[in-house]
């Protein structure tokens, strides 16, 4: 009887998920994507890829070691999602440079300074990105055209977007019609032969991916369904109204970031709201944003746009947006 | 097949103890009988050091309406009326008996025979209940006298009996159905008699596939009475999340199930009664799963109240040597004991004993935010948001969110992948705000 009893409170048992495994989960779920733009941009994708994913999980151990003086907490995974979501949204030929100065405002400016890990109001991925759109327009903005695995990096052959052809085309008064035979077919834009960021291009491999987060239920499917069905339904409104100077919705969902953006980037955990009422308004948000600044703003893509000016609005939702409690309306039936 | 709708989680379930027979402990040679196993006042000694008892004779009386007698489990003299630290941990009156032979009071029918009579009146069975200190054995410990005497100006139009036994580990609920499976029919048709209903839905959960179907082959003898089978999913065993399964009514929040016409009864409480009438033998006993993964001989047995948890854990083979913690109840929602002296009381349904490596809480990291602790939450509650309150002592905005609505099933707790304490936290949360509640309400 000399046995020392360990006592706390209940649950005794804990269930097997931990935040590793979680971001884990999510960075095989990226794979798909991540084999498709090699297969697109060649070693192009491998080294910004690799650039991105390097520098954001140094400058998170750097912070943590010499300034902030706290524990390492790099092998949670959460840097390194971080990394490659950063990379899936930039052009094939960044450099390197550039890249490491995206991943400092990533993690050091979006992350680090808010608290680290479950802190940061906005999407650390895409605060980089943005920063770096608007620091380097004319690199953020040269896209490779997909060659196949023996693309280069510094010297591969750039085109446009289809959603940049489509926006200067109609600027320069060409018709919508003309201009959808410049653009690649439904068909190689769900392949991903299409220009665009490593990671956005092929929408059959995110679709891959988010197959695989909604059966391991490390996510729901509130925000990407209320993301691409509102852009959906939004889309669909303006081409009733005027087939001739808006795409049809199929074109919007499978051009640009919209897969990646309603997949990975609108769900990330901490920068999402947690109710599902609350994710649906959020995600019809992120929808209905997009394609305002797509048809009429100045840029011709907006998910990243949309995705962080929704991200301010969540501790809003989260407070004011309430579920239904058990017994609180009273059904009998 | 149904469930309850909103949250829920699916431990592994770990019913080691699902195909072994009920046994017999022997009976120890002392016993340490609290005199509070219920929820409601403590009960009053009626006897002296040095009495002579008889297995079954009060010991303590009720005091008040919710409040049981406590009988004695054996026969023997009284060696000391003292205080002593319970199962919960809080100190409290326990009557120590020294056990001599097994003399039972002569008005209990000790023998097999099944007794289908029902012959006492709905009062003459309220009153057996609470002489016979009948109380809810699924772990509440409720009085059932009270439960059973139905508000003046409310209605019950419904029994429902509850066969669930959502706990890992846990079986002493699935053997009794299908040992006693005719004894416990019984005590539903006598608890339908006190209610004064036509109804009673056995709400079980389908990993009990045997139980489900001997009842139900049991049940077409029973005028009323149907067995239901229910999709596995923790905490369907709490009342409220039951009755929305079976028969989808919302118990709203703060209110009994009796406001919407039901009434739960734990099917080992049908059992407790059926002896109290059939047999006129006063609850004593009970069938206590002990189990875990590394006793040698973990089993089901009936044992008398007041028995120390150690006497089980010798009949399950003692105790292993990796032994880290005994926790007196199912593991989501049982209290870890600091010393296996403790008696087993009305309301103890099992002790598991966890291993070292089973035993240590994970470690805590910063919330992701992840929504999963919303998602499990059984009552729609959000558990990061109360756990943030009642960490900056924000408690006034915690009773907004309905803090106090939280019953505690642990679910957000086990599904945290960051393994933050989020119940510890609503415990503290819950107590402050019903401590506030209860003095706003004095002035």
């Amino acid at each position: 009887m000399g046995n020392l009893l360990n006592i706390s409170p209940s649950p005794h048992i804990h269930g097997k998920e931990t935040t590793r495994k979680l971001m884990f989960g999510v960075i095989l779920a990226l794979m798909p994507a991540l084999f498709a733009s090699v297969f697109y941009f060649g070693i192009g994708a491998v080294i910004v890829t690799s650039a991105s994913i390097i520098s954001c999980v140094a400058f998170e151990y750097l912070i943590q070691r010499f300034i902030l003086k706290k524990a390492i907490s790099i092998t949670d995974g959460s840097a390194i999602v971080t990394g490659l979501l950063l990379a899936f949204n930039l052009p094939s030929n960044i450099p390197v440079f550039i890249i490491i100065i995206g991943s400092l405002i990533a993690i050091g400016v979006a992350k680090m300074t808010f608290g680290g890990l479950g802190n940061n109001p906005f999407n650390p991925a895409l605060v980089g990105r943005v920063f770096m759109l608007i620091s380097f327009p004319v690199q953020m903005t040269s896209w490779p055209v997909p060659a196949g695995l023996k693309s280069g990096y510094a010297d591969a052959i750039t085109g446009a977007t289809p959603l940049a052809i489509i926006k200067e085309g109609l600027k320069n008064g060409e018709s919508l019609s003309q201009l959808m035979e410049k653009v690649p077919t439904t068909i190689q834009m769900f392949l991903g032969k299409m220009g665009g960021s490593i990671g956005e291009v092929a929408a059959f491999a995110l679709l891959i991916g988010l197959a695989y987060l909604l059966i391991k239920k490390i996510i729901t499917w509130h925000i990407p369904v209320s993301v691409i069905g509102s852009i959906a339904i939004f889309t669909t409104i303006l081409w009733l109204v005027n087939p001739e100077k808006n795409a049809d919705p199929m074109f919007h969902i499978m051009a640009g970031g919209v897969l990646l953006g309603a997949i990975f980037m609108a769900t990330d955990y901490v920068t999402s709201p947690m109710n599902p009422k609350s994710m649906i308004v959020y995600g019809c948000g992120i929808g209905i944003l997009t394609v305002i600044i797509r048809v009429w703003g100045a840029y011709p893509e907006g998910v990243s746009f949309a995705i962080l000016i929704m991200n301010a609005f969540v501790p809003l939702m989260n407070a004011y947006i309430k579920p239904k409690r058990f017994g609180e309306e009273v059904k009998n039936g | 097949m149904k469930t309850f709708p909103v949250g829920g989680i699916h431990p592994p379930e770990n019913k080691l103890t699902a195909n072994l027979a009920i046994g017999y402990l022997s009976i120890p040679e002392s016993v340490t009988i609290p005199v509070s196993q219920h929820i409601g006042a403590p009960a009053i000694t009626i006897v002296n050091k040095g009495d002579y008892v008889k297995t079954g004779q009060v010991i303590a009386t009720s005091k008040g309406i919710v409040s049981s007698n406590i009988h004695s489990s054996v026969s023997g003299r009284i060696n000391k009326i003292d205080t002593i630290v319970d199962t919960t941990g809080y100190k409290q009156t326990a009557v120590c008996i020294d056990t001599e032979g097994d003399e039972w009071i002569e008005t209990i029918d000790r023998s097999n025979e099944i007794v289908r009579d029902i012959k006492m009146s709905s009062e003459e069975i309220i009153q057996k209940c609470l002489e016979s200190g009948i109380v809810g054995m699924g772990g509440a410990t409720f009085p059932s006298h009270v439960k059973l005497s139905i508000p003046a100006g409310k209605k019950c139009d419904l029994l429902i009996i509850n066969g669930v036994e959502c706990e890992p580990f846990l079986t002493s609920d699935h053997r009794l159905m299908l040992e006693k499976g005719e004894e416990i029919l019984i005590g539903v048709s006598i608890l339908m008699k006190a209610l004064k209903v036509e109804k009673a839905k056995i709400g079980i959960e389908n990993n009990k596939k045997d139980a489900v179907d001997h009842l139900t082959k049991l049940a077409t003898g029973f005028k009323g009475i149907t067995v239901h089978a229910l999709k596995v999913k923790y905490p369907q065993g709490a009342e409220k999340q039951l009755i929305k399964a079976l028969i989808n009514r919302e118990v709203p929040s703060g209110h009994l199930p009796v406001d919407i016409g039901a009434v739960v009864h734990n099917v080992g409480t049908a059992y407790a009664v059926y002896e109290a009438i059939q047999k006129n033998k006063p609850l004593f006993e009970r069938v206590v799963t002990i189990t875990g993964k590394s006793l040698s001989r973990p089993g089901n047995y009936f044992v008398r109240v007041g028995t120390q948890v150690s006497k089980l854990i010798d009949a399950a083979g003692g105790m292993p040597d990796d032994t880290a913690k005994v926790v007196n109840g199912g593991p989501m929602m049982g209290k870890a004991v600091n010393n296996i002296d403790v008696p087993v009381v009305k309301g103890t349904s099992g002790i598991i004993l966890f291993p070292e490596y089973e035993s240590e809480r994970p470690q805590v990291n910063p919330c992701i935010r992840c929504a999963k602790c919303i998602s499990v939450c059984a009552l729609n509650l959000e558990p990061f948001l109360l756990m943030t309150l009642s960490e900056k002592s924000l408690f006034e905005r915690a009773e907004e969110e309905r803090i106090t609505d939280c019953m505690e099933c642990g679910s957000c707790s086990y599904i945290c992948p960051a393994g933050r304490p989020l119940l510890d936290y609503i415990r503290l949360g819950k107590s402050t705000v019903t401590k506030m509640a209860r003095e706003r309400n004095i002035k």
